[in-house]
């Protein structure tokens, strides 16, 4: 019971004050280190400014000093319970090469899964276009992917100039911007328990699947191979890495097999799914880059062999990238079977 | 069950309690937001145009990247370097916290601008605000899935004491132990209402002021029994300023002063 509170105020300020220079010092350098002392300084000034809280919330008039105290107590609670990694410095080689690979190893279930739903899509999509050519513009209706496969080939083969002078960079900068947007709204969509997620990515597997029949019953395989493969490579797996991330988010929300509450199960996945979109968006600069400067140019400009080794090497260093990178030796991961 | 108050128990008993925001205020702040993004994009197209004179390709690419980036990128970097708060929000007072009171991280931040996505749809946050107005913490589908809440912070205004109560003689501050006990008694709800029927008593009918005025009294006299001299021949109405005179001025003149000092040093 507080008799004077001009007293009270006095006599435990220094503690108050003491605590929040602590929270400061804490807040401004996450990987700062306390020793045990200072850990029993900041326990004891967190107990004292608690006490002082609980006494002053039955003052009646006390509402300034009471919505200090609950900030100072608060940010101190926070300190005290949170149970997650602190926030640490940024190493982007660190994060590149160790934290995004082994993230997405250890939700790899749910990449395979978005692999499942495309292949699906992709399996309907072709099948559609196999049986029922007229479908076409139905299944993808796209200006440039409605016109038949052999005469768009003798177009662009017949073009020699750079159709794209001064729009690459605007160009590549499009399709980055536009596919990054389609990643996260494949993200995003995951909130729907996943039904939109698996929409999304069914649709990719429908268009793809369709492009491909269609081009490869016209016998434009190669072309076909040398106009994808050098940036689609790397975007099919980005807008797939999207999805596994929008799929680990569905499951979040189902919880199936799971006996803990929805917010601690998407807190627990919360980390990962950042790193993951992250992961995506730096991929599909890359692809953009390629699609503008690259895919765009075919025969005889650039020999199909060349661009189809190209995304050859690209498959191969990502699936290393993504399957060995960060791993310690002999120690196994989390997600490993 | 719907909740306008975000209440946080510690494990040492301690019971923080926040008021959440409304879709309105919140679709406010947003609208607000909003505006500030296009003036910003205004004025990178306006440095872009002039780089354009040397470039118009490079120029239009970097327009297209700052669209989208800054358009992304306004909500997860106000919300990170003002811990939880953009420019819209500091406007209406409200704030992004962490649903369970713990420290607000940087990938909750980007859950929730990047999970805009789905709430923007089908058009101006329809399935956000129809979440907001479901969900029992009023949070929309970013909030969900970040488990973060928007609070609002209001700032408490001193109630004009000196017009309210100015030039009157108080009988009750002659005896300070008792005023004390007074204070330790009346909870800040009680406080509040006291202040408040004060405040608006010129608004209440003549029979309803005398009535309600004499309630508080008794309910007032009832919890610290002040001797027959200060308080007889006092009329309920003044003798509620008293109430309200010594519960208010007590903390005008120290409890604040003290705090100023306190927020001074800190």
């Amino acid at each position: 019971m507080i008799v004077d509170l001009q007293r009270f105020i006095a006599n435990e300020r220094p503690f108050w004050i003491e605590l929040e220079k602590l929270l400061n010092h804490l807040e401004a350098e996450p990987d700062a280190e306390m020793s045990l002392q200072q850990l029993q300084l900041f326990h004891h000034l967190y107990e004292r400014t608690a006490s002082s809280l609980a006494k002053i919330t039955t003052f009646s008039s006390e509402p300034e000093t009471r919505q200090y105290l609950e900030n100072v107590v608060g940010r101190a609670y926070s300190e005290i319970h949170e149970t997650r990694d602190r926030q640490r410095k940024f190493y982007p080689i660190e994060w590149v090469f160790h934290t995004l690979p082994r993230t997405f190893r250890k939700h790899v279930g749910a990449f395979y899964l978005s692999v499942a739903i495309t292949i699906a899509g992709c399996l309907f999509g072709g099948g559609a276009i196999a049986l029922d050519p007229d479908s076409k513009p139905i299944l993808m209706p796209f200006p440039h992917l409605m016109q038949d496969p052999a005469k768009r080939v003798a177009e662009e083969e017949r073009s020699n100039g750079d159709r794209l002078k001064g729009m690459k960079t605007t160009f590549s900068a499009e399709l980055m911007t536009h596919n990054i947007k389609i990643s996260i709204l494949t993200l995003a969509l995951g909130m729907t328990w996943g039904f939109g997620t698996i929409l999304m990515l069914f649709y990719n597997g429908v268009i793809l699947g369709a492009v491909a029949v269609d081009y490869i019953h016209a016998g434009e395989t190669k072309f076909l191979l040398g106009w994808l493969m050098p940036h689609g490579v790397i975007e099919i797996p980005s807008i797939l890495i999207a999805g596994q991330a929008g799929l680990m988010l569905a499951m979040a929300i189902i919880g199936r097999g799971s006996r803990l509450p929805l917010p601690a199960r998407l807190r627990a996945i919360s980390q990962d799914v950042v790193t993951l979109i992250f992961g995506v968006a730096m991929l599909l600069v890359w692809a953009g880059f390629v699609e503008a400067f690259l895919s765009q140019y075919h025969e005889p400009v650039i020999p199909y062999e060349a661009k189809i080794a190209f995304g050859c090497v690209e498959l191969i260093l990502l699936c290393l990238f993504l399957s060995m990178s960060g791993r310690r030796k002999g120690k196994p991961e989390e997600g490993d079977q | 069950m719907k909740t306008s108050t975000l209440v946080i128990r510690t494990p040492e008993g301690i019971v923080f309690s926040q008021r959440l925001a409304g879709p309105v205020s919140r679709f406010a702040a947003w609208f607000i937001d909003q505006l500030l993004i296009q003036i910003i994009l205004l004025f990178m197209g306006l440095l872009l145009s002039l780089l354009g004179i040397f470039t118009s390709g490079i120029a239009l690419a970097f327009t297209v990247i700052g669209w989208f980036v800054v358009g992304i990128g306004y909500g997860i970097f106000f919300e990170w370097s003002w811990r939880g708060q953009t420019i819209g929000k500091k406007l209406f007072r409200l704030r992004v916290v962490d649903v369970a009171g713990m420290r607000l991280q940087f990938n909750q931040i980007v859950v929730r601008n990047l999970l805009r996505f789905v709430d923007e749809l089908p058009f101006l946050y329809f399935v956000g605000g129809v979440a907001c107005w479901v969900s029992p913490k009023c949070q929309r589908l970013g909030d969900l899935a970040a488990n973060t809440v928007v609070v609002r912070t209001p700032k408490v205004v001193e109630p004009d004491l000196d017009q309210l109560l100015a030039g009157k003689y108080n009988s009750l501050r002659q005896y300070p132990h008792l005023v004390a006990r007074l204070r330790q008694n009346a909870s800040p709800t009680e406080a509040s209402i006291a202040l408040q029927t004060l405040l608006r008593r010129d608004e209440f009918e003549p029979l309803a002021r005398v009535e309600i005025f004499n309630d508080l009294a008794v309910h007032f006299r009832a919890k610290v029994d002040f001797p027959p001299e200060a308080t007889d021949g006092v009329a309920d109405e003044q003798y509620l300023r008293n109430v309200v005179d010594v519960l208010y001025r007590t903390r005008v003149e120290n409890g604040v002063e003290a705090l100023k000092a306190l927020c001074d040093e800190s």
